[in-house]
């Protein structure tokens, strides 16, 4: 093994290999974020309820989830979906559904901590206004619980951007794959993975600093 | 579709394993790298964390580097670092087999969450524990030693619990590197035989399994070692 040289890397690079796993990547996370925050609140709503139908299969759902493995989740995903609707889907949408599933668990368990730290005697008063249930939830408990949880639920989506390198399993294009294809096509692995850990670590390491500064504002203003 | 599990029990083409005895062997294998990753996160969790309170600020900024180092890397990124850039560039550690690597990528990327709680329940302590510590005439060391550590280390084990399961799920990403434990004999076994439902919801129970026993070994060793008189100490 020679010195390490860097002089495969140029824009031409970056533009054939690794934009498009970048992009695809950062669909993913915020795909998975938006649909994990809303299917995850849903999934926490249920657990709250009074119902035992609704809480049994969101906690069954929630605490399964948690308890395997993502990659084995994604070939679980990678391997039923094309057997429950009969074609072949795509390992990128594949990837798309499986991390929206998996993440709702998650965020669900974020979410039922939030709804919990917000006061009783809020939805008291919501009621008392004359709300019903869903506008009391809706409108006066799902706002602060959402504020009060905003940096746990952003850190978990720096979580979500690291654990979409785990598509590799399934062998969709993303930021990590673009990084390894190019190396191998260069025949420079090293560089290649040095430049591939530098990359994530400046994207989730700012993202956590500006997580860090948001704690703090929203900390003073309660 | 119909079930099939007669295929465990079929010879995997050399003449004397079984699909069952790969499958029992692939558990063994994510065993050892969540155990012996384990060990290896423990240790260095527990320096670090700990490191992370000392008042010398050259020491407890090294232990926020490391943190931060190991905690924003995706696991997967950090396993490729250990098995194809590390050995490159210090050749000796060629000889070095990748299980050993994979303990190493996955010690050191637990390290940093355990260091996190480590440091969380030294965090926790009523500053006047250490004050009185340090009042009763024991050094900065013996205060850990003897007052602060056995106290926080009770108090964090719960979040240690959740910390040893995710190591056995977080094993299974060894399989990117070969190592030939469960998901990779899942994938491997799902190839094979076709029989993917099957294969995956045999690995998936062993892995709930696994992690449910660590969750009840962990649940034994905290009603242990609870400290009377603090919420903490229970569950």
């Amino acid at each position: 093994m020679g010195d390490l040289d860097l002089s495969f890397f140029d824009w031409a690079l970056v533009q054939n290999f690794l934009l498009k796993g970048l992009v695809f990547s950062v669909e993913l996370t915020i795909v998975a974020m938006i649909g994990g925050i809303f299917f995850g609140t849903l999934l926490a709503l249920m657990r709250l309820s009074s119902h035992k139908w609704l809480q049994v299969p969101a906690a069954l759902y929630v605490n399964t989830m948690r308890s395997v493995p993502l990659v084995m989740v994604i070939l679980w995903f990678f391997l039923l979906i094309p057997f429950l609707t009969g074609k072949p889907l795509g390992a990128e949408w594949s990837a798309v559904i499986t991390f929206t599933a998996f993440e709702a668990a998650y965020y669900s368990e974020i979410m039922r901590a939030g709804i919990q730290s917000v006061a009783r005697g809020q939805v008291y008063a919501g009621f008392a206004l004359g709300l019903d249930y869903s506008q009391t939830m809706r409108l006066i408990v799902l706002p602060q619980a959402f504020r009060n949880m905003l940096p746990v639920l952003l850190t978990q989506t720096i979580i979500l951007f690291q654990d979409t390198s785990l598509v590799y399993a399934i062998g969709a294009y993303d930021l990590l794959r673009g990084f390894t294809n190019a190396g191998r096509n260069f025949n420079r692995p090293v560089e290649s993975f040095l430049l591939a850990t530098l990359v994530y670590f400046v994207i989730c390491f700012s993202l956590s600093m500006l997580v860090k500064r948001l704690q703090k504002k929203i900390a003073i203003v309660r | 579709m119909t079930w099939d599990w007669q295929f465990f029990l079929k010879d995997i083409g050399d003449g004397e394993t079984r699909y069952v005895d790969w499958m029992i062997s692939a558990w063994g294998w994510t065993l050892a790298v969540s155990g012996c990753a384990w060990v290896v996160a423990l240790l260095f969790g527990a320096v670090v964390g700990t490191l992370r309170t000392v008042p010398n600020r050259w020491l407890a900024g090294a232990a926020n580097v490391w943190v931060e180092l190991f905690r924003n890397i995706p696991l997967l990124v950090q396993i490729f670092l250990w098995y194809f850039v590390i050995p490159a560039i210090i050749p000796p550690l060629q000889q070095v087999p990748s299980f050993v690597m994979v303990v190493a990528a996955l010690g050191f990327f637990t390290s940093a969450r355990v260091a996190e709680q480590v440091r969380a329940g030294i965090q926790s302590l009523s500053r006047g524990q250490r004050n009185a510590g340090l009042a009763l005439g024991l050094t900065l060391p013996q205060t850990y030693r003897f007052v602060l550590l056995p106290m926080a280390f009770r108090i964090v084990l719960p979040p240690l619990t959740s910390e040893a399961m995710n190591i056995i799920k977080n094993s299974s990403v060894a399989f990117a590197v070969s190592i030939s434990e469960l998901t990779m004999f899942a994938m491997q076994a799902q190839e094979e035989t076709s029989r993917g439902i099957e294969v995956y919801l045999a690995v998936t129970g062993l892995y709930i399994v696994t992690t449910m026993v660590v969750n009840r070994l962990f649940a034994f060793l905290e009603s242990r070692v609870r400290v009377p008189g603090y919420v903490g100490g229970g569950k």
